[in-house]
């Protein structure tokens, strides 16, 4: 493998180049300006752009380290969690920027729901993890309703057959790939406009991967998807458009097989063809 | 789906938000809790002591070598309490210490891991007996045997329960220092061995003196754990302040005499009830230096090998 | 294969000097086994000791008596109703604040600096002598707050002992509770609050559980505390409510341990034996409790 390019001047000329964001024909359902994102002193994103259409399945690509989980976490403001950590410049989430100070993260995190690369399912049965959301936020009035909804979800992760003799059973006795489909159910449940997954298949085996992927293309019809990949083949596999990040920026953002077959810049022509990552 | 409805459920503070509030706050009121304690028990003290300075001179309480505040012809010296203590707490120390090094050494260094789960357990069990039981040992077993050894022990006295308090006091010393030890990077060890040491050079010459403050620390910790104890001394000691050195015949510590005054019906208010709180404030004195002391030894030796 | 080694160093001297640090090695070796022996044996003798003289006395008579001037009649049942009486009000009072302040410096103050300060004083309090906790009971809670000489002014000064005991193992059991399990509960709209109490506390529950346990271990062989706030040591009742008068069975044991009848000696070792027993049932209840849950989760 070659040597990795150093940080060029390029860089800023791809910047410069690129201008003001484009507007994507349509609707925008998740907008980031000018975002900028802080680790205490360090800049960990710098001057993040783009627009986000509905219903589409949108990938994250780059090498370690380039900060597209991180972005990914700035759109549901899940780095709040971490002391020490600043924003500056705006995400749009429906026009409505989500750090403006009266935001209340807690009913921002339903509307936007995130599935983590490595499965966390809580130490209850499986009915509990999917019914906990349900549960904090009040969202059921009935017992029925509850169960409903907890069927409702396992359906749409393509679980519930596997499951449903046994929702009393622990939530940590399923193999890897059931237990990240339930953590998708679980995010499901709340009824999210949005769904953020990062690398949701990087510790799945190859046929719990494909089933994860079938997942999210059924998905895309009622869900805006954002998925953040270090593989390149499932990107140009499940999305729509995507994103390429390196070393905190945004090089640059197209339709997936406008990115793949054709990149308008080289640093993204070199990543995707394997010349360095 | 309406673009505008979620918008408005996004802004704004919730009910939810300032139940938030309320229970952190409660939360934090009971961590408080602890800083109450200390400032009761530093309040409760002071103001007595304070009542008791003011009917006898801090000079004659400090310095003064009798004590006999119940008699008629009352004298307040604390020096004979003081000098009970320290002789129960340097015959304690004069076992746990050494002992507790030795066995700390040996199940950091040489023990195999059967050896070392067969003796931790037994380590936990001596930390976790009641006093009482120590102090019905040390008179009833202890002092009858050295009794053989010494004739001239008496009943009461500072040899037997100091022995006792000082195997109580052992799994302390060995599983502080046992700890300290235990962080002294692996690079020290395996340097001293490279170089032909045996196991007990290395022990006492490398590791020990890198683990030099943790330990320490661990010896401070025990003195003020001997010189805190009640029931022991309360039960073989005997209750006679005595200005002495001598391990064989009855004394009385500080902790002691607030046993004794308090199993008696002495009322509130008087000189009397206050000389518990005189000695108490002497105790805690003492005991907190120690631990301030023990606790800044724990953390530089942290720093050193963070 | 030694041998061979020392044989083939330049001087006999050598060969000698590492013989004899082999030697001595092997002494100090010696000397380091003796000592954890002798210990051994101390904790054998104790025993022992005790229960040559005092399993005769244990019967069920014994346990269910009042004390007497007797003393082939008296018995301990009013310590032992003492003891558990003082410790269930005490569990009672400080787990709730204890396991609050835990909650407290773990999750929402870790790193401000009244925290660190709040953390210093607790570990200060861990070692402050016993007794003085006594003065503060007996200045604060039976005469200040008028509780009197009652059970309740007794829990409440060990409630104070114990309370760091509490928060220091809660707050290990809280931080063992994996980060993934908070993230999760956060993505999904979780308030701080809800997440504590319905995913991290409920897997630290058996650690704050065994926590207890080590406190109340400590409390009941407590005697000096109680004694300064006036736990009487001549009790004839078991108590009946919180405000009555009390004992405890440490108590009991010190006042016949203080006669000089060989009889009394041997109901203060009856004595001992039964607060034994009770220790010890605790603590297997602790393991018992720490086995049960490890194996849950690994299920």
């Amino acid at each position: 493998m070659s040597a990795t390019p150093t940080v060029p001047p390029s860089l800023s000329e791809i910047a410069a180049r690129r201008g003001p964001p484009p507007r994507t024909p349509g609707p925008c359902k998740i907008e980031a300006d000018r975002l900028n994102f802080f680790y205490g002193e360090k800049r960990a994103l710098e001057d993040i752009s783009l627009q986000i259409r509905p219903n589409v399945v949108t990938a994250f690509i780059g090498p370690s380290g380039c900060g597209k989980s991180t972005f990914l976490r700035t759109l549901n403001r899940m780095n709040d969690i971490i002391a020490g950590t600043r924003v500056e410049g705006e995400v749009r989430i429906d026009q409505l920027n989500i750090y403006d100070p009266g935001v209340d993260v807690v009913a921002l995190r339903r509307k936007v729901g995130m599935v983590f690369q490595k499965s966390n399912p809580f130490p209850k049965s499986i009915f509990e993890n999917v019914a906990y959301g349900l549960r904090i936020n009040g969202l059921t009035a009935s017992k029925a309703d509850l169960s409903a909804r907890v069927e409702e979800s396992l359906r749409q992760a393509a679980l519930w057959d596997e499951v449903k003799d046994r929702l009393q059973d622990s939530a940590l006795a399923l193999s890897g790939g059931q237990q990240q489909r339930l953590c998708i159910a679980r995010a499901l449940a709340v009824r999210p406009d949005i769904l953020l997954m990062d690398e949701p298949a990087s510790a799945l085996d190859p046929i719990a991967t494909q089933r994860i992927e079938e997942l999210v293309y059924d998905l895309k019809r009622r869900y805006t998807i954002v998925i953040v990949t270090h593989n390149m083949q499932q990107a140009a596999r499940v999305s729509d458009y995507t994103a390429f990040f390196w070393l905190g920026r945004l090089v640059e953002y197209d339709r997936t097989d406008r990115i793949f077959t054709a990149p308008a810049e080289k640093l993204t022509e070199d990543y995707v063809t394997g010349r360095f990552g | 789906m309406n673009v505008h409805g979620d918008l408005g459920a996004l802004v704004g503070r919730s009910k939810v938000q300032r139940v938030e509030f309320v229970i952190e706050w409660a939360l934090f009121l009971c961590a408080l809790l602890s800083v109450g304690t200390t400032i009761g028990i530093i309040a409760v003290l002071a103001v007595e002591t304070a009542a008791f300075l003011r009917e006898v001179s801090v000079l004659e309480f400090l310095f003064g070598t009798e004590w006999t505040p119940l008699f008629a012809a009352p004298k307040f010296g604390v020096l004979p309490l003081v000098t009970g203590t320290a002789l129960v707490s340097l015959i304690a120390m004069a076992v746990a210490l050494p002992m507790g090094l030795l066995s700390a050494v040996y199940l950091s260094e040489y023990a195999d891991p059967r050896v070392r789960r067969f003796v931790k357990p037994v380590l936990e069990v001596l930390a976790g007996i009641p006093t009482v039981v120590y102090g019905y040992f040390a008179l009833l077993f202890v002092t009858p045997v050295l009794q053989e050894l010494i004739p001239d022990l008496a009943g009461f006295n500072a040899l037997g329960p100091g022995i006792v308090m000082g195997i109580m006091i052992l799994p302390l010393v060995s599983s502080l220092s046992e700890d300290a030890m235990r962080g002294v990077p692996r690079g020290l060890r395996e340097g001293s061995y490279a170089l032909g040491a045996t196991k007990m050079q290395t022990s006492l010459r490398v590791i020990v003196p890198a683990a030099f403050s943790g330990i320490t620390a661990a010896f401070i910790l025990a003195v003020s754990r001997a010189i805190g104890e009640t029931m022991i001394v309360a039960i073989a000691a005997g209750q006679q302040p005595r200005l002495t050195w001598d391990p064989t015949v009855p004394i009385e510590t500080m902790t002691t005499y607030i046993v004794q005054v308090s199993l008696g019906d002495t009322p509130q208010g008087t000189l009397e009830y206050r000389t518990i709180f005189a000695v108490g404030m002497l105790l805690f004195l003492g005991t907190f230096g120690l631990n301030v002391i023990s606790a800044w030894l724990r953390e530089r030796y942290r720093e050193e090998y963070a | 294969m030694n041998r061979a080694l020392t044989a083939s160093l330049p001087g006999s001297a050598d060969a000698r000097h590492i013989r004899w640090r082999r030697l001595v090695d092997r002494g100090f070796q010696a000397l380091a086994l003796a000592v954890l022996l002798a210990t051994l044996a101390a904790l054998a003798a104790l025993i022992a000791d005790v229960w040559r003289d005092g399993a005769g006395r244990l019967s069920w008579d014994f346990v269910t008596s009042f004390p007497s001037r007797r003393a082939s009649q008296a018995g301990i049942w009013h310590a032992l109703t003492g003891s558990i009486f003082v410790l269930v009000l005490t569990a009672a009072i400080a787990v709730p604040i204890g396991v609050a302040a835990a909650i407290y410096l773990e999750e929402y103050g870790s790193r401000s600096r009244s925290a660190r300060l709040i953390e210093i004083n607790i570990t200060n309090l861990a070692a402050v002598p016993s007794v003085i906790y006594g003065l503060l009971g007996l200045s604060l809670f039976v005469r200040m707050l008028a509780l009197g000489r009652s059970v309740l002014a007794g829990a409440a000064t060990l409630a104070l002992l114990v309370l760091p005991i509490v928060i220091l193992s809660t707050r290990e059991a809280l931080r063992a509770v994996p980060k993934s399990v908070r993230e999760g509960s956060y993505a999904l709209g979780a308030t701080k609050w809800q997440t504590i109490w319905h995913q991290v506390l409920p897997v630290a529950f058996p650690g704050i559980l065994t926590g207890l346990i080590l406190a109340l271990s400590r409390a009941i062989g407590e005697t000096a505390p109680l004694i300064t706030i006036g736990a009487v040591t001549f009790v004839t009742f078991a108590p009946d409510s919180i405000w009555s008068p009390f004992t405890v069975l440490p108590i009991q044991v010190f006042n016949w341990v203080s006669r000089p009848q060989p009889e009394f000696q041997a109901n203060a070792a009856a004595g001992i034996l039964v607060l034994l027993a009770l220790l010890l049932t605790m603590n297997a209840a602790a393991i018992w409790l720490r086995d049960r849950y490890r194996r849950k989760d690994a299920a």
